[in-house]
C-alpha cells in the first residue's frame, strides 16, 4: 500500500485538484515546479538554515517522565511548541515563502482560523519583505484579538471574511477568491495539508522535518528510530502529516490520529470528520468532509479553533479509509483536562489542539514498554482566555 | 440536436441570464424562467446554490445563502422543473459546484437533467481533465452539453484542448476575477477578446463575468456570440418583483 501522493495527485481515491479554471495556471505552475524547486541545493540550504537559526530547530524530543509514570508507559513529546511563533505552522510558511520567491511572486495571501497560521505567514513575510494579506473570519477576529494584533505588528493586512459562517472555511474561500482576482503576482500559502494538489503534498513535505528529527532523536535516546506509536491531533492535518510522514511505510509503527469530538461525536457540535464526514469536495480536493445529505458543507464545532475545520487532508482521509491510522475523537472536556494535567505534571502549557492528542492516555491503555511519540504541536499562550474561562482561573 | 447547439446556429448575439434557484423565494424558479423567455432572453443558467461558491463574488454568494435557507436542494429544483418543457423552449443550463452533484450521484443527476429537459451543465470546479477521463461518456449518454471556462490566463494550448472537449460553447471569463466584481471593460479585456476571436475555435464563445448593462453587453458581443449576465440580474431581483423583469431585459438590448 502506498500512503504518499501518486503522480496524479491522489492518495488512494482522495486528493486531486478540483479547482475553477481561473486557478489552473497558478496551481499548475506550482505542480510542475514544486518538487524540482525543493530539490535545488540552494533551496535546501536556505530552508535548513532558517529552520535552524530562525525557527530554532531541531525541536527537542522530550521524555515526559512524570506523564509516563502516571500512565505506566513511555511518552515522548516532540516539542513543536518551542518553535518561533509557538507552533509547527512556521515549518510550512518558511518553506512556502522560499517557494513563492523562487516563483517570482511578490504578494502573499493566507487564510487563518485561530490566527496561528496567519501569524506564521505574517512572520515570514516580514522576514522576506513581502506584502502579506491574511483572511480571517469576522467571528474569529473577534475571539482571537491577540493574534490579530500580532499579525498587524508584523505588517500584515488582516481582512475579515464576512461571507457564510464567517470562520475558517469562509476565510479560505475569501483567500481563494483573492487568488482568482490576482493570478499573476500572488502566492497563496495554505496553512494545512489540504487544498488542491500539490498543496497537501508540499505542506506535508515541509512539515516532514518533524518525523525526520524524531527518527534520529529517538535513536539517540531509545536506540531505535521507530517508536511503537506516533500520535498527533488533526484539524486539516499538517502537524499530523509531518509527524507521520517518515513512519507511513514503517509497518511496526502504529499511527493514531486524534480529532476533536467537540461536545460529543453525536451531539451535533463536533469536528470529528473521519466519523461524521462523507467523501466530497472541499477547497479543491476530494476528501472526507462534514456536509448535509445535499452536499452543502456544514459548520463544525470544537473548543479548539485549530481543529474547527469541516474537512481533513486527503492523506488522512486515505489513512482513515485504509485503516493505516487509528482515529480517536476527544471531547472538549477531555482535552481541557488533559491540557491542565500536562501543565501540572510536566510544566508545559499546551495549545488546546495539542491537548486533544494528550487526552488519549485516559482513553486507552498502552503497555509499559511501549514507546509513544506525541506531537506537541503548539503552546497554549494563545488559549489562555479559553483556559481561564473554562477553569475559572 | 441539443437546444443549445440549435440556438448557437441562430444569426444573432445571444443574451444569457443567470439566476440562483430558490432566490429571492423558494418557488420563484418557474416564474423567473418563464418571464425571461417571454422577454426575449436566449438562454438561461439556473444556479444550483452551494454553501461555498469559490468562484463567485458577494452578490451570488448572498443569493445562494438565501436560497439554501429557503430550502433549495437538487431534489427540490428537479421537482420544480419537472413540467418546465411544457411552457419553455429556450436552452436551460444548470450551473452549480461539483459537490452537491457528486452527492446526488453524477449519473443520477445527469439522468434527472435529461428527464426534465435541461440541456447542459456548467460546473466551475470540475476540471476539464477530470471530466474528460471520468464523466464525459455519462454526460453524452444523457444528451448533456458540458460548458468549460477559459480565462485571460488560460494558455492557447489549453484553450485548444478545451475546445476539443467541448460540444456547445466556451464560457469566456472576461477578466481575472470572481463574478460581479467588474465595472466596464478596458483595453486589456478587449485585447483578450480579440485574441480568442482570432483563434477560430470550433466552439463559439459566450462571455461572462463583468457584464452588467447595455454597454458591457455590446462590448462583449462585438467579439463573441453572446454574453451572460448574473450578478447584475440578481441585484435587480433583490429589489424588483418578478413581473418587472421586462424592464431589466430591455435595458440590456
Amino acid at each position: 500500500m502506498n500512503y504518499n501522493v501518486n503522480e496524479k495527485g491522489y492518495y488512494g481515491e482522495f486528493g486531486g485538484a478540483f479547482i475553477p479554471e481561473m486557478l489552473y495556471p497558478n496551481v499548475e505552475e506550482l505542480r510542475q515546479k514544486y518538487l524540482s524547486v525543493m530539490a535545488e541545493p540552494d533551496f535546501i540550504k536556505e530552508f535548513n538554515q532558517l529552520l535552524k537559526d530562525y525557527v530554532g530547530r531541531p525541536s527537542p524530543l522530550y521524555y515526559a517522565k512524570r506523564l509516563s509514570k502516571k500512565y505506566n508507559t513511555k511518552i515522548y513529546l516532540k516539542r513543536e511548541d518551542l518553535n518561533h511563533t509557538g507552533a509547527h505552522k512556521i515549518n510550512n510558511t518558511i518553506g512556502q515563502i522560499l517557494m513563492a520567491k523562487r516563483l517570482g511572486k511578490t504578494r502573499i495571501i493566507a487564510e487563518t482560523g485561530a490566527g496561528q497560521h496567519g501569524v506564521a505567514t505574517a512572520t515570514v513575510c516580514a522576514l522576506m519583505g513581502l506584502e502579506c494579506i491574511v483572511y480571517m473570519g469576522e467571528i474569529d477576529i473577534a475571539r482571537q484579538a491577540p493574534n490579530v494584533a500580532r499579525m498587524k505588528m508584523l505588517g500584515a493586512k488582516v481582512v475579515p471574511a464576512l461571507s457564510g459562517s464567517r470562520t475558517l472555511k469562509d476565510a479560505t474561500n475569501e483567500a481563494i477568491r483573492d487568488w482568482i482576482n490576482n493570478p499573476v503576482n500572488t502566492h497563496y500559502i495554505i496553512g494545512s495539508a489540504i487544498g488542491p494538489h500539490p498543496y497537501p503534498d508540499m505542506v506535508t513535505r515541509f512539515q516532514s522535518v518533524i518525523s525526520e528529527e524524531i527518527k534520529w532523536q529517538l535513536k539517540e535516546q531509545e536506540g531505535t528510530e521507530n517508536p511503537d506509536y506516533v500520535v498527533a491531533c488533526i484539524g486539516g492535518g499538517s502537524n499530523a502529516a509531518g509527524t507521520y510522514y517518515h513512519f507511513l511505510h514503517e509497518q511496526d509503527v502504529k499511527i493514531i490520529a486524534v480529532e476533536a469530538a467537540g461536545l460529543g461525536v453525536d451531539s451535533g457540535e463536533s469536528a470529528a470528520t473521519s466519523v461524521l464526514g462523507k467523501e466530497g469536495i472541499i477547497h479543491g480536493c476530494k476528501t472526507l468532509l462534514m456536509q448535509t445529505k445535499d452536499g452543502q458543507i456544514t459548520e463544525p464545532y470544537s473548543i479548539s479553533a485549530g481543529l474547527d475545520y469541516p474537512g481533513v487532508g486527503p492523506m488522512h482521509a486515505h489513512l482513515a479509509k485504509t485503516g493505516r491510522a487509528e482515529f480517536m475523537a476527544i471531547t472538549d472536556d477531555e482535552a481541557m483536562t488533559a491540557g491542565l494535567e500536562l501543565c501540572q505534571l510536566e510544566g508545559i502549557i499546551p495549545a488546546i489542539e495539542t491537548s486533544h492528542a494528550l487526552a488519549i492516555f485516559e482513553q486507552r491503555t498502552f503497555k509499559p514498554d511501549d514507546v509513544i511519540v506525541v506531537s506537541l504541536s503548539g503552546r497554549g499562550d494563545k488559549d489562555l482566555d479559553t483556559y481561564i474561562k473554562y477553569f475559572k482561573l | 440536436m441539443n437546444r443549445i447547439q440549435n440556438k448557437l446556429q441562430e444569426d444573432k448575439k445571444l443574451l444569457s441570464i443567470y439566476f440562483t434557484a430558490g432566490y429571492p423565494n423558494l418557488d420563484d424558479t418557474i416564474n423567473i424562467i418563464q418571464e425571461l423567455e417571454k422577454n426575449g432572453v436566449d438562454m438561461i443558467e439556473i444556479g444550483l446554490p452551494f454553501s461555498d461558491p469559490l468562484a463567485d463574488g458577494p452578490t451570488i454568494q448572498a443569493s445562494s445563502t438565501k436560497a439554501l435557507k429557503n430550502g433549495m436542494t437538487s431534489e427540490v429544483l428537479f421537482n420544480q422543473l419537472k413540467d418546465i418543457r411544457k411552457t419553455v423552449n429556450i436552452p436551460l443550463i444548470i450551473m452549480g459546484y461539483f459537490n452537491p452533484i457528486l452527492q446526488y450521484g453524477v449519473e443520477a443527476f445527469c439522468k434527472k437533467c435529461q428527464e426534465v429537459g435541461i440541456d447542459g451543465l456548467i460546473i466551475p470546479d470540475l476540471p476539464v481533465d477530470v471530466y474528460h477521463d471520468d464523466y464525459k461518456s455519462t454526460f453524452e449518454t444523457y444528451g448533456l452539453i458540458n460548458v468549460f471556462l477559459i480565462t485571460p490566463q488560460t494558455s492557447d494550448e489549453r484553450i485548444q484542448f478545451i475546445d476539443s472537449v467541448s460540444n456547445g460553447f466556451i464560457y469566456m471569463v472576461s477578466s481575472a476575477s470572481v463574478t460581479g466584481s467588474q465595472s466596464g471593460f478596458g483595453d486589456e479585456n478587449t485585447r483578450y477578446f480579440k485574441r480568442i476571436a482570432n483563434m477560430n475555435l470550433q466552439n463559439p464563445q459566450i462571455i461572462g463575468f463583468g457584464i452588467s448593462d447595455s454597454k458591457t453587453f455590446t462590448q462583449a458581443t462585438e467579439y463573441a456570440q453572446g454574453a451572460i449576465i448574473g450578478s447584475a440580474f440578481i441585484k435587480f431581483l433583490s429589489d424588483h418583483p418578478i413581473d418587472k423583469i421586462s424592464k431589466f431585459v430591455t435595458s440590456i438590448r
